[in-house]
């Protein structure tokens, strides 16, 4: 079968769901489990059809004939489509088998139909956007996405914040998808002169050289689009609001691939519809990229829920995407084919990486919230002795997510600070400016982020049990759910010791897309090095990192062991204290503490400690209570202000409306006579 | 009857549509109001009349007869068996005083003549005088709905309205197509079934046929 075919097989059976669902509702059992292994199968069937597609370069489109009269879908399987289908697919195949654990433990008075018919719908809603070829069509899948997305962000609509997110979520979504559809507009009305609607193929878009103006507008506009849906500063607030609240697995589904599909816009129309770009729009990424990426990570730092921690990561995350892709764009319009490959393929890399590493941390934190049914860091600790597995894959997580090697981030984030160092002087000194301190910029946000996960994993699993329950109802979750983190984990795994194979594989995409190739390069020295530009600049093998590592591991095992001696468990040494207890450990805000006060004119901070006076001397307090509220700033600076605004002149306009007949007419009389006079 | 004299004819009939349309806005009583909106039904009627015998367009004389029953028996019937029914016999009073109507009313007029000075100029139809004086009445009849705050006051600005823009046909283009003259004749009367029946609701809802009275219906902010 030929990539296309498989495709569009994966979409059909992913779409199953829907309609078998609704017939075993009878059996919830039977409801669960047959629909999300048909979303398993059709999410390997996805995966297939994009490794193949990219393997061979496949090209193939297809025209189906619904929709509006005369304005047919068209859909299209190239490189760049089965790459991100592979993404997608790779993702929602270990979520569906994730899933079936976690849905089960969902209480038994929910509805899960409507869950499983939206789920379905969304990651079909994803697969469509990456394989249409048109306007009308990417539109219509996009909103699929949207929708079913905002539906299942409400799934546990009977809290008011939930219903508050979610629909924040549809409105910075909707905005979005205003932009996107405006570029479209602008793009297909000058392949295509205004008067037809033939220019919506994204055939005709290819075909066509732009203006500089108008590819300038058409840019602009699709990126405010796809950076509304992927979380880009300042238009992030959606995300630490609707990831929290939404179940894990869409959680995981939403992070790890949906923000990627605009991605995948950004490219879409970038590299393969506009082409031929001035330097500064690559300029205007890099700049956003790394706003998003610092401020990601700083306000991550902040955050004691653990879910709100991960949904500012994938700030961060989609900041270091966007910087690869904007030093892809500078390098590009300076005709430095090589370097444009080697940045883009390491946004691409980290693409991918973030999707297996945030879905890995956003199963591993549903895991957790399964168990404690908590989302608060500080109602934790000490976890790792009854919840092992979900521990380790959650460390690998981390550690994967914190840029340290083998794991597969350090891959993508080296590539990117390659693509930095090996930058020559451009014509620009801004940009001479800009991209040593980019370079600066991403390496503050890798330490940042390393810090920011020892406090997550530390918290969380270190330690002792801070929570008001007792732990001993905190039970290892089944084997359906460590299967779906497990498999995440082995990838993030592979990815960081296979890097030559995965960039000889998607080599294919900036051949395409700039012109350039580093596969031969990077390759150069076997699959043990990577080497993407020449190996006295730079080499890395993360194979060899990791049997270092587990030298040292077994010699440090050696020495413990092998003196015969069993190793015994004692108290923890106390300092002098009779009684060490939990509540004496470090906190998450204690542990943040140190940069909130270093980085504190980016946060909001409202910080309140009182002495609850004791009947005896207030000299004595009995106890002090400890207040702290840190917010973004962006909501008070920005969208008060445009909110307020916007009601304000609501209700000036509101004003005409006075309710009585006479004032209506009076505007009728007078409108026909303006017209008369100046038409007239 | 020579073409000259129709037209004369047809400019008197011009003057005295104007003259009622006046004199439903300073009208304060309710069946004064009833009274000239017949007059000014029989008048349009007439001039229809008369054009359509000159010209020789035959269909006019329909309109004219369905102008007869309608604006000059029917709805005034209709309207005043309502008036019978809801007791509303008394004086209404008129938002803006009507001097100052009056003269919101010249200036329109005025206007209108302004208006329609190049078209006179470049038609050639008996009836290319009566243009502004048809323009006109469907200014004031809207600035009669503006005026009042009584609904049954508001429904004859509105039948005052349509009077004009009938004229406003029989002037510019000798009338409109008889399908679609017989159409606007039905929904006049449909229009007048439904007003009746609003009434009956504004006036069992708020106790009173004041328009003023459904401000209330605005939502608080």
């Amino acid at each position: 079968m030929a990539p296309f075919d498989i495709a569009i097989v994966s979409v059909f059976l992913m779409a199953s769901p829907v309609i078998l669902a609704p017939c075993c509702a009878k059996s919830r059992g039977l409801t669960i489990y047959l629909s999300f292994a048909v979303t398993a199968a059709a999410s390997l069937a996805a995966v297939a059809a994009g490794i193949l597609a990219v393997h061979y370069g496949t090209n193939t489109s297809a025209i189906v004939q619904m929709g509006l009269p005369d304005l047919p879908f068209h859909l299209r399987l190239d490189p760049l489509a089965g790459f991100f289908l592979c993404v997608i697919g790779l993702l929602s195949l270990f979520v569906s088998i994730y899933s079936i654990g976690y849905v089960k433990g969902f209480s038994p008075s929910r509805p899960i139909v409507r869950f499983v018919v939206f789920y379905a719908l969304f990651i079909v809603g994803m697969l469509l956007v990456v394989l249409a070829d048109d306007a009308f069509f990417f539109l219509v899948a996009w909103e699929l996405m949207a929708a079913s997305s905002y539906f299942l962000v409400m799934y546990e609509d009977e809290k008011a914040e939930n219903r508050r997110s979610a629909y924040l979520y549809l409105v910075i979504a909707h905005v979005g998808a205003i932009a996107i559809l405006l570029s479209f507009g602008v793009m297909a009305g000058l392949a295509n002169g205004f008067e037809s609607f033939q220019g919506y193929t994204f055939d005709s878009m290819r075909a066509t050289t732009y203006p500089v103006g108008w590819a300038t507008a058409a840019f602009l506009l699709s990126f405010f689009g796809f950076a509304a849906k992927a979380g880009v500063i300042p238009l992030h607030v959606w995300l630490p609001e609707a990831h929290p609240v939404a179940p894990s697995n869409i959680s995981a589904l939403m992070s790890g691939v949906m923000l990627k599909t605009s991605i995948y816009g950004i490219v879409r129309i970038t590299f393969d519809f506009l082409k031929f770009f001035p330097w500064w729009w690559g300029g205007i990424v890099l700049v956003l990229g790394l706003i998003s990426a610092v401020l990601g990570v700083l306000y991550a730092l902040m955050q004691h829920d653990l879910k709100r921690l991960l949904a500012y990561h994938s700030v961060e995350n989609i900041g270091i995407i966007l910087i690869g892709l904007g030093l892809s764009m500078i390098f590009t319009s300076f005709q430095f084919p090589v370097l444009a490959a080697l940045a883009l393929i390491a946004a691409l890399y980290h693409t991918l990486n973030h999707a297996m590493f945030k879905g890995l941390l956003f199963m591993g934190a549903g895991a957790v919230l399964h168990a404690t049914h908590e989302r608060n860091m500080e109602e934790m600790g000490g976890l790792i002795h009854r919840m092992p597995w979900t521990s380790v894959f959650f460390l690998v997580g981390c550690v994967s997510i914190a840029a340290l090697p083998p794991f597969n981030g350090f891959v993508s984030e080296w590539l990117t600070f390659q693509a930095f160092l090996l930058s020559p002087a451009l014509q620009r000194p801004i940009l001479n400016l800009l991209i040593p301190l980019g370079a600066a910029l991403l390496a503050l946000t890798g330490a940042l982020a390393a810090a920011c996960f020892v406090k997550a994993f530390g918290v969380t699993f270190l330690g002792h049990w801070r929570g008001h329950q007792s732990i001993q109802r905190v039970h290892e979750v089944g084997w359906h759910m460590r299967t779906g983190m497990m498999l995440a984990a082995v990838t993030c795994f592979a990815l960081g010791i296979f890097p030559t194979i995965v960039i000889n594989w998607m080599d294919v995409l900036p051949e395409r897309l700039v012109g350039g190739r580093i596969a031969a390069s990077a390759g150069a020295y076997g699959w043990m090095w990577l080497t993407p530009y020449a190996r006295e600049r730079a080499s890395y093998s993360g194979f060899n990192v990791f049997i270092g590592i587990m030298l040292v591991v077994f010699v440090v095992w050696l020495l413990l062991h092998a003196r015969k001696k069993a190793v015994h468990r004692v108290p923890i040494w106390d300092c002098g204290f009779e009684k060490i207890n939990a509540r004496m450990q470090y906190t998450a805000t204690s542990f943040s503490m140190p940069i909130r006060r270093i980085f504190g004119f980016f946060f909001h901070i409202r910080e309140e400690s009182q002495a609850v006076e004791p009947i005896r001397h207030p000299a004595y307090p009995e106890k002090l209570q400890y207040r702290l509220r840190v917010r973004d700033r962006f909501w008070n600076w920005l969208y008060k202000p445009i909110g307020e605004g916007a009601f304000f002149i609501a209700r000036k306009i509101g004003n005409l409306q006075q309710g009585r007949i006479q004032v209506y007419l009076i505007y009728s009389l007078v409108t026909i006579i303006v017209l008369l006079v100046f038409l007239g | 009857m020579t073409t000259s004299f129709a037209a004369q004819v047809n400019s008197i009939m011009a003057a005295l549509i104007l003259l009622t349309a006046f004199g439903l806005l300073v009208q304060r009583r309710i069946l004064g109001l009833l009274h000239l909106f017949a007059w000014q039904g029989l008048f349009l009627c007439l001039s229809t009349a008369i054009v359509g015998y000159v010209t020789g367009v035959h269909h006019l004389f329909i309109s004219s007869i369905l102008t007869l029953t309608l604006k000059v028996i029917v709805l005034p019937y209709i309207l005043y068996a309502l008036i019978e029914k809801l007791h509303i016999k008394k004086e209404i009073e008129t938002l803006v005083n009507i001097p100052a109507t009056m003269l919101i009313g010249i200036a329109l007029v005025i206007f209108s003549y302004h208006l329609t000075a190049p078209i006179t100029q470049l038609s050639t139809l008996v009836t290319r005088s009566t243009l502004a004086v048809a323009l006109a009445t469907v200014m004031l009849g809207l600035l009669m709905m503006v005026t009042r705050r009584h609904a049954v006051t508001q429904i004859i600005g509105f039948l005052a309205l349509e009077n004009g823009l009938f004229f406003a046909a029989t002037s510019a283009t000798y009338g409109m197509p008889m399908v679609v003259e017989l159409g606007v004749a039905l929904d006049i009367l449909i229009a007048a079934f439904i007003f009746g029946i609003f009434f009956f609701h504004i006036n069992t809802t708020f106790d009173s046929l004041d328009v003023e009275q459904m401000a209330k219906l605005k939502e608080e902010d």
